[in-house]
């Protein structure tokens, strides 16, 4: 795309933000997932004004109370109590908060200590290179749940720590990807120009070539969000992450098993809240790529 | 064969799978959890005893099934020398050791398989002290290296041992666990075989049942032992299928994929008893659950402030909320299940404004405290940041404001016994049924330094009293020490006293003659299953 | 090849040497005390306590633990497991089958369905099966799995009682383990219906853990159809009148398997990874609920090993995939 606004051609291009939209409203999904996941948003910062409740508070006149819907429901709660009367929809509500939260914070962790690593990684030949690289290697090797597992072993379960945990795991990812763009646009005569102009070498890096390596990190930023949430609700559900009363999807999950086959409307709802912020910012993530990646742009 | 096809129709009728084994009756049990082992010296987890112990070892003396009470064992009968230091031990003839794929023992069980089960722990340079680990946590925990001078075999049925000092419940601590009897001639042709892990991996023992086979988190089997010296139990086939999760448990139950299941959900307790597939068992457990004061602390050192502290928290509210019901509302540190419990006395009522004076009385105003809450369930609590939340609700109308604090386990631990809180949550369950085994354990002076003694309480005529009903063996006597300490600790208030749990039992109904271990163990050899 | 082969082993050696690294201080990081969780309420004095720690080996300065334990991982001996106080090898080697017979049926699920969507999915590009099954796969991929286990559960095993909530067989069946896989196990052995249950109590855990690695699998397997019915040799084929059949078949397919054989290859962390929930959900006696077990039983010798034994696992396959990438693409091996 940058490369595109940079060609000399005799008609005015078309400004960058309109043709990024215009290859992403061409997809369908991309668009159904902004959509998604601005209402997750604006869920999350109305939270105080929509929940019908405290996330908190404890109803114990109406304990396990099924959905609106089913028989024993009452509209007062219309996606049910769960096992200590707390009124699930504003749980879910208030959780959504929360799942942003570890998704972005999470997610600007590991972009920001991902791109100073994989630039110094690109810059600093071979030895900082070999380096970085090899701890990136060593990073990857042990499978993503497992370290953070551990990591939050250490730190001790909670909410901040999950989310730590979960932002070194996927540090190397970034590592890697803005090690290889940064390589590759090294190579190029604009880069080659600011060099013996004198750019100095932090200019060089964050100015000249960061900007050219963004693309594939938005995408990778996007996808790496939906990851995270997952990965901070399954520590939470393994009791490692969010701890009970938080109404964190995971935590609530983890808390819900013990009802698994006599209330399902406590298993159920949370998941699904999961499953639909995860798949909506895949979506966009998706819908990202197509845009953003001009070799499969022009397919 | 009529019988056999009746039960085979039952079986199938529960699963499908039952077929394959309706010749012979099975007892299948949902446990909690995979056994660290089989041999229940080195080891100290009741799902270990469970496993092993319980079901394929015997000791000297034992609890008769689902009480407090000694009985003989493997040791028919006993004398205790006058001055409390010398037990001689009659060992039971003919009890035959279990025949295995290594092992096919060539004499009756006799003295040297006393003296090395014991030998084995307490002596350092013994051959086999320091196989599979060489860790005794629970005999040296009792105490059992200092107390015990010799284990002498005076002929092939008697057995001396012979103490430092006189202590009154050695003859229950040779019905725990730990005091399990291993065979000698097993473990010296191990030796001989140079593997003598083999003793611990594959165990062999006098018990009701012998192992067949272990699957780790997953099966552990076990079949009857046809020699029992008590006669051969009344099932032929014992199977542990491990199941973690309790409302899975409590899901198999219902399927017929197990009889009988340990710590039921307390949220399931209610589907439970109107089930017609399940027989749920209740017994007030041996365990008390209490809140110690730290009585080094200011101004915790100062009665008037404790009994003002137990005044406030109504305990009633943390039956009902804690323990759902399934709990009842302590008085004295011992449970009512244990002798010398003594009745008289009165709890603190639950007054707010009566500990209100009395905390002006003491001069404490605007106090600033921490509750500590474990992160695990136990079975005297079952809940402790719950139970921590309501007392820091109680205490707010009184004007104590408390925080409450948790840590890790094992940290948790430690650190509460440096004395590093204020006030802290945590219980007990007996070991052995003596009164001293919770007294002197938990407040005696001996462990009001660094270790069990939470409260750090040490108070002299208290543990006199302790002393004294340690020293003699004479019951009527030790009873009466006991309830006065009793009141001692009631006036003193060391503790708020919380409540002792109700352990339930869920079985199926075919499921006869179970009863309810009060030490929380699991003893399958007595149960039948109904055809 | 030789060459090629050397270079990415000797790049294994510093990985697995950063590896024990992160297992060994790791592991000593996390706060807790193993000597107060074995004994519980009742508590051990400060003598034994120390006296305990000095024989796990843990009051040592902590390089010289570190050098004895690299010592003895090369030796073979991971130690002992502070729980049983089994090695922890041999614990490793007991539980491994139960995750390897689970990780290996959902991969089989997990290409059987996923490849062949994938291929239908790029050749008719635009269609509604593509449409259908892309959407249906980047929900696979965005599932919690652990909220997909437990509404299968509810489903099977709840309301249709088909499928057992957990384990590996009916216990009732006594099946002699030899290979350590129990479908294998059960067909030689003549418990009647053995195998049956085995494979009952294998369907609902293999389909959770191969739900993600299902959704890779068919999404990659259709962007690789596609870059490759988009070059010039396929092209050229169509254009000479070749039957669409065999040019997929032939051509395409061939072609379009290389990458895909790297992320199938990759999904094995993501199994692992997987197992890690699935196992412990279902209560599958494997490596995956064995290590959460260890890590809240802080039991150091046990969670080391396991994250040793199962980072060499991933770099194992890596490295086979790697290889065998090279092998079929030669543009790979000359590079670098």
């Amino acid at each position: 795309m940058a490369a595109t606004s940079e060609t000399r051609e005799i008609q005015a291009p078309p400004s960058p933000l309109r043709e990024f939209w215009h290859y992403f409203s061409e997809n369908r999904g991309a668009v159904v997932g902004l959509g998604v996941v601005m209402l997750l948003i604006l869920v999350a910062l109305l939270a105080d004004l929509i929940a019908p409740y405290s996330p908190y508070e404890q109803y114990r006149d109406a304990l396990l109370q099924p959905p609106a819907w089913e028989e024993g429901g009452a509209w007062n709660h219309i996606l049910g109590t769960d096992a200590t009367g707390r009124d699930i929809l504003s749980r879910i509500i208030y959780g959504s908060r929360l799942s942003l939260m570890i998704g972005s914070i999470a997610v600007g962790i590991s972009v920001t200590i991902g791109i100073t690593l994989g630039l110094m990684a690109a810059f600093f030949r071979p030895v900082t290179e070999t380096l970085v690289m090899r701890l990136m290697d060593v990073v990857l090797a042990v499978p993503s749940l497992l370290l953070a597992l551990v990591v939050v072993a250490i730190l001790g379960p909670g909410l901040v720590n999950a989310m730590i945990a979960v932002a070194i795991v996927y540090i190397p990812h970034f590592v890697r990807l803005t090690r290889a763009s940064a390589m590759a646009e090294l190579s190029k005569d604009y880069v080659t120009a600011s060099r013996v102009n004198g750019a100095s070498l932090p200019r060089l890096m964050a100015i000249t070539v960061l900007p050219n390596c963004l693309p594939p990190l938005i995408v990778q930023a996007t996808l790496g969000f939906s990851s995270a949430v997952l990965d901070a609700a399954a520590l939470s559900f393994l009791g490692m992450g969010a701890q009970p009363p938080t109404p964190e999807w995971g935590a609530m999950l983890a808390d819900a098993r013990e009802f698994i086959l006599r209330a399902w409307w406590v298993v159920t709802f949370p998941g699904l809240a999961i499953l639909i912020t995860v798949l909506a910012f895949n979506l966009m993530g998706d819908g990202l790529r197509d845009a953003l990646d001009p070799k499969l742009k022009r397919s | 064969m009529k019988r056999h096809i009746l039960m085979a129709s039952i079986a199938l009728a529960t699963t499908l799978s039952f077929a394959a084994m309706a010749q012979a009756k099975t007892l299948v049990y949902c446990s909690e959890g995979s056994p660290e082992g089989f041999n229940p010296a080195l080891y100290t987890a009741g799902t270990t005893f469970d496993a092993s112990s319980r079901q394929l070892f015997n000791r000297l003396v034992e609890f008769e099934r689902g009480s407090t009470k000694i009985v003989p064992a493997l040791a028919e009968s006993w004398e205790v020398s006058d001055d409390g230091l010398e037990y001689v031990f009659k060992l039971r003839p003919g009890v035959k050791f279990h025949t295995t794929k290594d092992f096919t023992p060539s004499r009756d069980f006799n003295a040297d398989d006393v003296v090395f089960s014991f030998e084995r722990q307490r002596d350092e340079s013994h051959p086999f002290h320091k196989v599979s680990g060489g860790q005794y946590e629970y005999f040296v925990g009792m105490d059992m290296p200092g107390l015990i001078k010799s284990v002498e075999k005076v002929d092939d049925n008697t057995v001396k041992f012979t103490l430092n000092q006189p202590e009154a419940p050695f003859l229950a601590n040779m019905g725990m666990d730990f005091a399990s009897i291993q065979s000698a001639e097993y473990a010296d042709q191990m030796q001989a075989a140079g593997t003598p892990e083999n003793v611990d991996l594959n165990p062999v023992g006098t018990g009701p049942f012998q192992l067949v086979n272990y699957q780790k988190d997953a099966v552990i089997r076990y079949k009857a032992n046809p020699d029992y010296w008590g006669g051969p139990a009344k099932i032929d086939n014992l199977i542990f299928a491990i199941t973690p999760d309790p409302s899975v448990r409590y899901q198999k139950l219902k399927a017929g994929e197990c009889h009988v299941m340990p710590y039921p959900n307390p949220a399931d307790i209610e589907a439970m008893k109107s089930d017609p597939d399940v027989n749920l068992m209740e017994q007030e457990g041996l365990n008390v659950g209490y809140l110690a004061f730290n009585t080094e602390k200011a101004p915790f050192d100062d009665k008037k402030v404790r009994q003002a502290l137990n005044m406030a928290i109504d305990k009633q509210a943390i039956i009902d909320v804690v323990f759902q019901g399934a709990g009842k509302a302590a008085t004295n540190p011992i449970p009512p299940t244990i002798w010398s419990y003594n009745e008289e006395i009165e709890d603190y009522p639950y007054d707010p404004e009566k500990a209100k004076e009395m905390l002006k009385e003491a001069g404490v105003e605007g106090l600033k405290t921490n509750i500590w809450a474990m992160p695990v369930q136990r079975p005297y609590n079952p809940n402790a940041r719950r139970m921590a939340e309501l007392i820091q609700a109680d205490w707010a109308k009184i004007g104590v404001e408390a925080e409450i604090v948790s840590f890790e386990w094992g940290e948790y631990l430690k650190r509460s016994k440096l004395g590093e809180h204020d006030t802290v949550l945590l219980g007990w369950t007996g070991d052995n049924g003596d009164p001293d085994n919770f007294l002197y354990v938990l407040l005696g002076c001996e462990a009001a330094k660094d270790s069990a003694n939470r409260a750090r309480w040490c108070h002299k005529p208290f543990d006199d009293l302790l002393i004294q009903a340690k020293r003699t063996s004479d019951v009527a006597k030790r009873t009466e020490l006991y309830e006065e300490a009793q009141k001692v600790f009631k006036e003193e208030a060391p503790w708020v006293t919380i409540a002792h749990s109700i352990v339930f039992k869920p079985i199926r109904p075919e499921v006869q003659d179970f009863k309810i271990d009060p030490f929380g163990g699991h003893v399958f050899y007595g149960v039948d299953l109904k055809e | 090849m030789l060459r090629f082969v050397l270079s990415r082993l000797g790049l294994l050696i510093p990985t697995f040497i950063g590896v024990t690294l992160i297992a060994f201080f790791f592991i000593r990081m996390i706060p807790g005390d193993p000597v107060e969780l074995l004994v519980g309420e009742r508590g051990i004095s400060p003598e034994r306590h120390a006296e305990l720690l000095a024989k796990m080996g843990f009051d040592r300065p902590l390089y010289e633990q570190y050098f004895d334990f690299v010592g003895s991982v090369l030796t073979g001996d991971l130690g002992r497991s502070i729980v049983t106080k089994k090695p922890v090898f041999d614990e490793f080697l007991e539980l491994f089958p139960a995750t390897v017979e689970l990780s290996f049926f959902a991969l089989i699920i997990a290409v059987a369905v996923g490849l062949p969507v994938g291929i239908i999915a790029g050749v008719r590009r635009g269609t509604v099966f593509d449409h259908t099954t892309m959407t249906l796969s980047l929900t696979g991929f965005s599932m919690p799995i652990f909220w997909w286990a437990l509404l299968l559960i509810i489903l099977f095993s709840g309301i249709l009682k088909w499928t057992p909530v957990s384990g590996r067989i009916d216990v009732l069946f006594f099946v002699e383990p030899v290979t350590g896989f129990l479908t294998l196990d059960s067909l030689m052995s003549d418990e009647k219906g053995a195998f049956w249950s085995a494979l009952r109590h294998l369907i609902l855990p293999s389909i959770v853990l191969a739900t993600i690695p299902m959704a890779v699998i068919a999404r990659q397997t259709r962007s690789a159809m596609l870059e490759v019915l988009n070059e010039d040799y396929v092209r050229t084929a169509r254009a000479k009148g070749l039957p669409p059949r065999r040019v997929v078949g032939l051509h395409a397919l061939r072609n379009a398997l290389i990458p895909v054989v790297t992320v199938i290859g990759l999904q094995v962390g993501v199994l692992l990874a997987g197992a890690i929930l699935t196992e412990t959900i279902f209560a599958w006696p494997g490596i995956g609920k064995w290590l959460v077990d260890s890590i809240f039983r802080r039991d150091y010798p046990s969670v080391q090993g396991a994250l040793l034994l199962i980072a060499l696992l991933v770099m194992t396959v890596n490295l086979l995939v790697d290889l065998l990438y090279g092998l079929i693409n030669p543009r790979i091996r000359h590079a670098r």
